[in-house]
């Protein structure tokens, strides 16, 4: 039988300051390529605009795209290549309400300048009011998102097990964003929609560990057993569990990444990035478990109260 | 759990049939989304101000009809802000009887009243002004569905959103421009007298009498393509609005070969236009569509026929658009295109085959690696994957849900996250195996213990689902539903279908050795 990680032991508790580092490190140049780009580039979803799908029959350069644009006088416009060089992504920061009108006037516009038939694929037209209600929107549901888990896992676990699971999700939702930003991608519905599946997944990951120190520590302490093997233990074994699933999930979102064209494709960037921070997260939560716990004991003696309530649950289990 | 397999037999089997049975025939079970198929999403913003503005300033002639019907002088009524009326009066006489006047008007409150001055501000009150902009949004609804019906458009969906927004959203239209400008026009007729006694050009410039306004008739030179606004001075009072048609189609002149619409007004409008066209003999009519005039043609002699020609260089199908939202009544109050989205369905067409790739070569690379390692216990869990594709489709198809482009990307990562359950279960029982139980047992554990876990991990996912169903617009909500659809579905087949298969394979009346996991 094929296995990996069979009876891991690996220190991950001694290391954990490791992971601190890295994650810190991960999240600052998050954080300084978003400040660097000034901001994030949020698409026309968020800000209002106009965009414009287009194919010719033949490869076009940018160039020949542009010119034919500039017959319009429409104001400034990013003219981005997508897909292969016969298609062609046009923004228009200008929000013309008569997008009607506008569509086909580029089509005419664009064939004239070069020849060739264009076809208008898909036009996009987001007003600035509606833009604004959607930013808002974006930032509910991230909120949303992170506090409907916190108070799941405050009532499944504890109180600090949430805190800790809402670093963990704001560290990966950070990391993806900062790779969002460093890759010049934009911040569209459907990204968000990828960042909101990253927090429902590396939850889970997360959790697949929180619930295993549980069960460990329901069975108590063995003699010598110090509350790091006991960490250790759960995430050792949980180990091959967390990396296979890690795994074809990772699959199914590298394959849309590759294949699921290009309207999908930043989304499938976020997806990929968010299965590999919801990995290494989960590991590293676990670990920061650990550490709240070990000064929460030496400060005050409250800190039993959750190894008395997972007692509990292990004589209501018995 | 242990035994009842005939109970869980039936039970699984109903599942799959009544899947397969929604599922039969799939073209026409499962909805596309309008990304999928091409189509028109528009968010439509009713201008409710503006309908209560109009409203209002029908209220004000009212207003003055009542003041002169019992002798009151007015000088002079006008609108303040959207719901506001400013009465003049002629004297200070008049005071007390103007005062009983206004307070039979019902939808109004006397907000001011100056004696001296003899001037009174009467505002519409918060109630009514609530029920009118209300009002304006469902008729602009009506109107919208009357001419997208019209416009014929299998299976549109027009619902209001919010307070004062409506979703329009119209699947596989071949011609998106032209249905957005059938929709986004107000489609005011007016007809209004043309004032010859004042030079238009001047008037242009800005020397306007009080009751009259200045209107422009666009040309486009077919030649040059170049716009010509020509200046019309009105008179500010429609005789005859769209409200008093009948009926409106669309004709060819036979001479010049050129579509025209011709409009019939219903009983009340014809004899008004009989009236009108009587006693201005000699003077031009403007045809007035949204503010623009479209032709302005003198008026021979009596048409007691109450039949009118709009002509003014339409296409054909300009004319048929026209025709359409004559019939279907004028828009309340203008409407703004806030949001549009379009997609045209060779690119609907491509996104259907990089979605079916995707999702195909993601099942193949997860069924491969479960094969590989788990061996007969990743058959059973590829198994139960297929199972949750078939259930996941099936309950799409009974809800009638949408599969939009993230909707499929749903379906991909649900394949990755359906086996997440398994690869749980599984990861338990080797486990168990290791520390020396049984074949038996370490299954029976193996399931027990990873319940809780799943169940965890699966209400997780499902509160983002729940979140962004909540918060997101179409696509995202479509990605949504096929998410919490996946997790739900994966809850039977990877739990309570794999097991069953286990139970049927180890927990027989033959001893078992070894389980290939």
């Amino acid at each position: 039988m094929l296995q990996i990680f069979v009876n891991a032991n690996y220190d991950f508790v001694g290391k954990r300051r490791w992971f601190y580092g890295a994650s810190l490190a991960a999240v600052a140049v998050a954080l300084l390529s978003v400040a660097a780009h000034r901001g994030l580039n949020y698409g026309i979803d968020f800000t209002g605009g106009t965009l414009i799908q287009v194919r010719y029959d033949k490869p076009v350069t940018v160039a020949e795209v542009r010119q034919g644009l500039d017959e319009l006088k429409l104001g400034s416009a990013v003219i981005q290549q997508f897909g292969d060089a016969r298609e062609y992504l046009i923004r228009l920061a200008e929000s013309e309400q008569k997008s009607g009108e506008l569509s086909a006037r580029i089509q005419g516009a664009l064939g004239r300048a070069v020849g060739a038939q264009v076809e208008i694929r898909r036009v996009e037209f987001v007003g600035p009011q509606v833009g604004r209600d959607l930013q808002l929107q974006a930032l509910y549901a991230v909120l949303a998102g992170m506090v409907g888990i916190l108070i799941y896992v405050a009532i499944r676990f504890d109180f600090r097990g949430g805190v800790i699971s809402i670093v963990a999700l704001a560290h990966d939702v950070i990391v993806a964003l900062g790779a969002l930003s460093i890759t010049n991608r934009e911040m569209s519905l459907t990204v968000l929609a990828a960042l909101l599946t990253i927090v429902g997944y590396s939850i889970n990951d997360t959790i697949v560990v929180f619930d295993r120190i549980r069960e460990n520590r329901g069975r108590g302490l063995r003699k010598g057993q110090t509350l790091a093997n006991l960490v250790n233990g759960a995430i050792n074994q949980t180990l091959s569990r967390t990396i296979l699933t890690s795994f074809t999930t990772f699959l199914a979102a590298f394959v849309l990444l590759l294949f699921g064209g290009e309207v999908l494709h930043d989304f499938a960037f976020a997806l990929v990035i968010g299965v590999i921070t919801g990995t290494y997260s989960s590991v590293a939560a676990a670990t920061l478990v650990m550490d709240w716990e070990l000064s929460g004991r030496t400060r005050a003696p409250a800190a039993a109260k959750l190894s008395v309530k997972a007692e509990e649950v292990a004589a209501k289990k018995s | 759990m242990r035994k009842q397999f005939p109970l869980r037999i039936a039970i699984v089997a109903a599942v799959f049939a009544v899947s397969a049975w929604y599922l039969y025939p799939p073209k026409k079970t499962i909805n596309l989304g309008l990304d999928l198929q091409g189509g028109i999403h528009l968010v439509l913003g009713v201008d409710v101000d503006k309908a209560l503005e109009a409203q209002v300033e029908r209220e004000g002639d009212t207003v003055r009809a009542d003041l002169e019907k019992k002798g009151i002088g007015v000088s002079r009524i006008e609108r303040r802000g959207s719901a506001e009326l400013v009465v003049q009066l002629a004297s200070t006489q008049t005071w007390n009887d103007a005062q009983s006047v206004f307070r039979e008007q019902g939808g109004f409150e006397i907000k001011e009243a100056d004696q001296a001055a003899g001037r009174v501000v009467l505002a519409l009150r918060p109630k009514e002004a609530a029920t009118l902009r209300d009002l304006a949004v469902r008729q602009g609804l009506e109107t919208t569905r009357n001419r997208v019906d019209q416009f014929g458009v299998a299976e549109p969906s027009i619902v209001q959103q919010g307070d004062n927004r409506i979703l329009v959203q119209l699947p596989g239209v071949q011609d998106p421009e032209r249905a957005k400008a059938l929709i986004g026009k107000t489609a005011l007729l007016e007809f209004k007298l043309v004032d010859d006694g004042v030079d238009a050009e001047a008037a242009a410039r800005g020397s306007v009498p009080e009751s009259d306004e200045v209107l422009f008739q666009r040309r486009v030179d077919k030649e040059t393509k170049t716009e010509q606004k020509i200046p019309y001075v009105v008179r500010k009072k429609a005789l005859l609005t769209g409200r008093d048609l009948a009926t409106a189609r669309v004709s060819i002149d036979q001479n010049t070969g050129e579509p025209y619409v011709s409009v019939e007004f219903n009983a009340a409008g014809a004899r008004a236009f009989a009236d009108l066209t009587e006693a201005n003999v000699g003077k031009r009519l403007a045809i007035v569509l949204d503010g623009n005039v479209h032709s302005a043609p003198v008026i021979r002699e009596k048409i007691p026929s109450g039949r009118a020609q709009i002509t003014g260089g339409f296409t054909t199908a300009d004319a048929t658009d026209l025709a359409i939202v004559l019939r279907a009544g004028a828009l309340p109050a203008p409407v703004k295109v806030l949001e549009e989205r379009t997609v045209g369905p060779s690119l609907g067409a491509d996104s259907i085959r990089k979605g079916l790739l995707s999702t195909l070569t993601a099942a193949l690379a997860v069924v491969l690696f479960m094969l590989i390692y788990y061996r007969l216990s990743g058959l059973i869990a590829d198994l139960a994957l297929a199972l949750n594709l078939v259930i996941l489709m099936a309950a799409m198809a009974a809800l009638h849900a949408t599969l939009t482009l993230p909707g499929i990307a749903g379906v991909v990562l649900t394949i990755g996250m359906a086996v997440d359950t398994n690869i749980l279960i599984f990861e338990r029982i080797r486990e168990e195996l290791r520390a020396g139980k049984t074949v038996r047992g370490a299954i029976d554990a193996g399931f027990a213990r990873a319940f809780r876990t799943v169940i965890d991990t699966h209400v997780t996912v499902l509160v983002s689902a729940a979140i962004l169903y909540q918060f997101g617009t179409g696509p995202v909500k479509g990605f949504a539903v096929s998410l919490a659809i996946g997790i739900l579905a994966s809850l039977f087949t990877a739990v309570f279908f794999t097991r069953l298969v286990f139970d049927l394979i180890y927990m027989g009346p033959r001893r078992v050795e070894s389980v290939s996991i």
